[in-house]
Formats: C-alpha cells, structure tokens, sequence
C-alpha cells in the first residue's frame, strides 16, 4: 500500500508536467488549429538556458523567473518571425514548418551545448519527505506544487483579466473579436508565450528527473500528446486532468506489470492514444469536431 | 455634416463585384436605413465600411477618410458593427460579451455604468447575465450583439439585419429599444434590412439597393410613399 500511495504521487508529479506540456499544445491548438511539435524543443532551449544561467552562478529562483520572462518573449517572437507567415496556409505546410522548427531548435542546442547527458538541478532538497510510514520525494513534491502554482495562475489569468478574456474571445469567434477591436495576431502571439513559458516550466521540473539533454523532451511530449488526446484535445481542463492520468497509470503499470517495468513505459503512453482515438475520439472532455460542408 | 460619407464604393469577393460604386450618407444623429433585397449587397456595404472586405472609393467617416483602415481600428474611432448572425460568443457569459464589447473603448464612463446602463435597456440580459450566450433565445442573442456595440459608447452603430429570424414581437421590442438608446445616446444608425416596413417605421433617411447599386433615396417617408417601394417592398 505504501508502494502504492507513492508510485501514484511520484505519478501525479511527472503527470502534472505531462499536463502542462499538454495544455500548451491544447492553447495553440484552440487558438489556430496548430499542433506545434516544436513545443517540446522550446522547452528543451528554454531548459538549457536555465541551465547556463545556473552555471554563471545566478541563484536558482532568480534564474527561474528569468527563463520565464525570457521564454514568453521568445514564443511571442518564434510566432511573429515563424508561424506568422504561414498563417491560413494548408496544415500540411504549418506542420512541416513546426517539424523544422523542431529540428532547428535540436541541432542548435546540439551544437552549442553538445549532446552529452548533463545534470541538472532541482531546487528542493535531496531529503525524502517523510509522512508516516511512507517517503515522498521532495522534487516530486515540489514539482507538483510548482505546476499546480502555474496552472492555478494561468486559470486565473484567463478567467479574471481582460487580455485573458480576449484571448479566449479570439480563439473562439476572430471575425467578432476583431468586431470588438481586439488585435488578432497579438492574441496569437501572446498564445505562442505564454505556451512557451509552460514548457520552460515544465522543463525545469522534468529536467532533474530525467537529466538535460537535446532530446528530452521528445518522450515527454508523446506523452503530452496522450495526455491531450485523452483529455480531448478542444479542452484545457481536460488535457492537464488526462496528463495526471497518464503520469499515474505509466507509473503504476511500470511498477506493477513486471514485462512493462521502465522501458515499456513510453509504450503505455502509444496504446493511451491508440485506445483514446478507437473508442473516443474526441477525448473525456473535448467537443467533437464538427465541420460545415 | 454627415457623420458617414461613402462615395463609389466598390466592393468585390474574389472576382466577383458585388458593390457597384454606391455613395450615401449617414446624418449625425439620425437613423438612416439601407433595404433591398436577399443579395443586394446590404451585409457587404457594411463589411466594406468596417474594412472587412477589400474595396475601392471613398469612405469618410467624421470627415477624415477611412477607407482601407484596418477593422480593429475603426472600432477604436468609435463605429461598432452589430454583424449578420448576431456573432455571439457562444461559451463565454453574457456578461463577459458586454465585457468584449467594451474591450476598445477609451475613457468615458466607468464599465459597471455602461453595464447598468445595458441592463437598463435589456433588462433580459441582466436575469441572464451568468449564463452562458449560447443558451440565449435568437431575439435574446440579438439583444446581447446590440448592448455588445452599445458599451464601446459607438459614435455610429452598424445593424446588420436585426429582425432575421425573430418574432415580430421581438422585432418590435428590438426595434423600440435601438429609437431610444439613437435618442439617448446620440448614437447614429446605419441599419440594413429586408423588413423595410418596420426599417421604414423607425429609419429618417432610407436607401434603396438593388443588385449592388443603390436604385433611391429620400427621406424616410417619402420611400414609403413611393409606388415601386410599396409594391415590390412593402406588399400593398
């Protein structure tokens, strides 16, 4: 039983990052119908800035809001400079841009941070956190915390502001939005930051965990991707829910389904979605999607 | 002055034409009315006045020329666009639509007044103000686009059509509404409609549109006197 409480906290940790990773694809996606599968290697870049920040010796919170602030301004530019361009243009296109996005953003980090393994570190102590008879790992907790912080705010920020109201307007209604005069193209790109600035906190929680290098985030964003698709992918709500699942259940079958254990995790993530799209297409939460023909 | 000037507008979808170099004016203060017919070009006019569709010819809006400007701006110069179809926002709160509809305006009164002042028009939407817009009734919808234009505290107020769809009760009511808030308000009127006997009823100045072109004007009254109007528009 004690396993158990613990696998599903250390679960409910590594599911909040899935969730927020999800929840930046479901913002973009709400917004302009883009998967951005580049979301993953942003993460990586704002991480690894982290990382040389930490390096130059900048304490760890400090560093932290940096990267945030840093981070948000770079999503809203990658938006102006990047995806602007091909705004309206067949998905087909918007996806292989993405994909070079991707690919750009891995073989510049690679380049200038090599690809050898780095560790990085969690600004929560070593020492487990004992209640009762059962110990919790303090990144875990910590993690969970954090995400849960960020979430918390982002909800408030899209519920009770004016800019947050307009962004939501504007995903949902653009020719009544601009009727109203809001600036579409800005919501888009302020959409792109804020997506950003959830990976980077996402990196900085998973990095300790999993250690930094170029390509971690391309697991986590598989199962990212199942989070959102079993949350369903029209719904925020749903998309961080479905990644508290997906975190718990990979850990719990990693842990007590002996053929699976940790290197068939990733595959747990595959059947979420393969299982998710047979039998419910549009996710727990999300609309179906309807089209007028 | 007028308040609206538009001379040889044209408008174009692709390669279609769709406005043939039309030219009329909304008076300040007034309430002028622009009939015809399904496809005359009505929902375009007004599209081609906010910046919605690309055009050609002269639009002056307060004597300074608008024509081109973007849609976003011109909300800002104080014209607010009650579109075709109402473009509600269906799963946001009625109030976070008056919300919306305020997100443009510069100083003035303060939000909760303007608010109030809605509610007092459409006391409806205040009973309804936590709900979702989606749940409205369609003359409920219409309701909530008309206070939606009304808290940017508009120097002109664009109607799309606001009697499609709805009961002849509710037009009315819709109707009443939108002569008080032109008195209260000193709103101007720009409204395109089908009904011409009720756009007749409430409008000073009216314009008739035909296949892109606009066929007459006059005053509101004369309009209604006029045989080709009562016959092919009024049905007596």
């Amino acid at each position: 039983m004690d396993i158990f409480i613990q696998q599903v906290v250390s679960g409910l940790a590594t599911g909040g990052i899935y969730g927020s990773v999800a929840l930046a694809l479901v913002m973009i996606y709400e917004a302009t119908d883009i998967v951005n599968f580049a979301q993953g290697q942003m993460a990586v870049v704002s991480t690894y800035l982290a990382w040389s920040l930490l390096n130059a010796g900048t304490p760890y919170w400090a560093a932290f809001v940096a990267v945030l602030a840093i981070s948000f301004v770079g999503g809203l530019l990658l938006e102006r400079v990047v995806i602007r361009p091909v705004e309206g243009a067949p998905v087909l296109t918007v996806v292989i841009v993405c994909i070079g996005l991707l690919v750009i953003l891995n073989s510049v980090i690679g380049w200038i941070y090599s690809y050898v393994q780095k560790p990085f570190p969690s600004p929560f102590p070593d020492r487990p956190i004992r209640v009762g008879n059962i110990y919790f790992g303090a990144h875990d907790i910590g993690a969970l915390t954090i995400t849960i912080v960020v979430l918390i705010a982002l909800y408030a920020f899209f519920r009770f502001t004016t800019l947050g109201l307009a962004m939501r307007a504007a995903a949902q209604n653009p020719v009544s939005s601009r009727l109203c005069g809001i600036r579409i193209g800005w919501m888009l790109a302020i959409g792109w930051g804020l997506a950003s600035l959830i990976g980077a906190v996402a990196g900085m929680m998973v990095a300790p965990i999993v250690t930094l290098d170029p390509n971690m985030m391309a697991g986590i964003l598989i199962y990212a991707f199942a989070s959102a698709t079993l949350g369903g992918f029209t719904s925020p709500g749903g998309a961080v829910l479905g990644g508290l699942i997906v975190g718990v259940v990979e850990n719990l079958v990693g842990t007590y389904v002996r053929f699976i254990g940790t290197e068939l995790k990733l595959t747990v993530a595959l059947a979420v979605i393969l299982i998710v799209l047979l039998v419910r297409p549009s996710g727990l939460f999300g609309r179906a999607a309807v089209h007028r023909v | 002055m007028a308040l609206l000037e538009v001379k040889a507008l044209e408008a174009q979808y692709g390669w279609t034409k769709v406005l043939h170099g039309i030219s009329f004016d909304v008076e300040e203060g007034g309430i002028t009315t622009i009939l015809g017919a399904n496809g005359a070009g009505k929902t375009t006019t007004l599209r081609a006045v906010c910046g919605m569709v690309k055009t050609r010819g002269e639009v002056r809006f307060d004597g300074r020329s608008i024509a081109g400007r973007a849609t976003e701006d011109l909300v800002r110069l104080g014209i607010a666009h009650v579109p075709e179809g109402r473009g509600t926002f269906v799963s946001l709160s009625v109030e976070e639509n008056l919300r919306l509809g305020a997100y443009a305006r510069r100083g003035g009164s303060s939000f909760a007044e303007d608010l109030a002042t809605a509610y007092r028009y459409f006391p409806v939407l205040a009973e309804r103000r936590r709900q979702l817009a989606g749940t409205l009734s369609g003359g409920e919808q219409q309701m909530l686009a008309v206070a939606r234009g009304l808290m940017l505290h508009p120097r002109l107020l664009l109607l799309d059509e606001p009697s499609l769809g709805l009961a002849p009760l509710v037009v009315r009511e819709i109707f009443r509404i939108v002569r008080t808030i032109n008195q209260e308000q000193r709103v101007s009127v720009l409204l395109v409609e089908q009904n011409a006997a009720i756009a007749l009823r409430l409008a000073d100045r009216a314009y008739l549109m035909e296949t892109g072109r606009m066929v007459m004007s006059g005053s509101a009254a004369e309009l209604r006197e006029h045989d080709t109007v009562r016959r092919a528009y009024l049905g007596y």
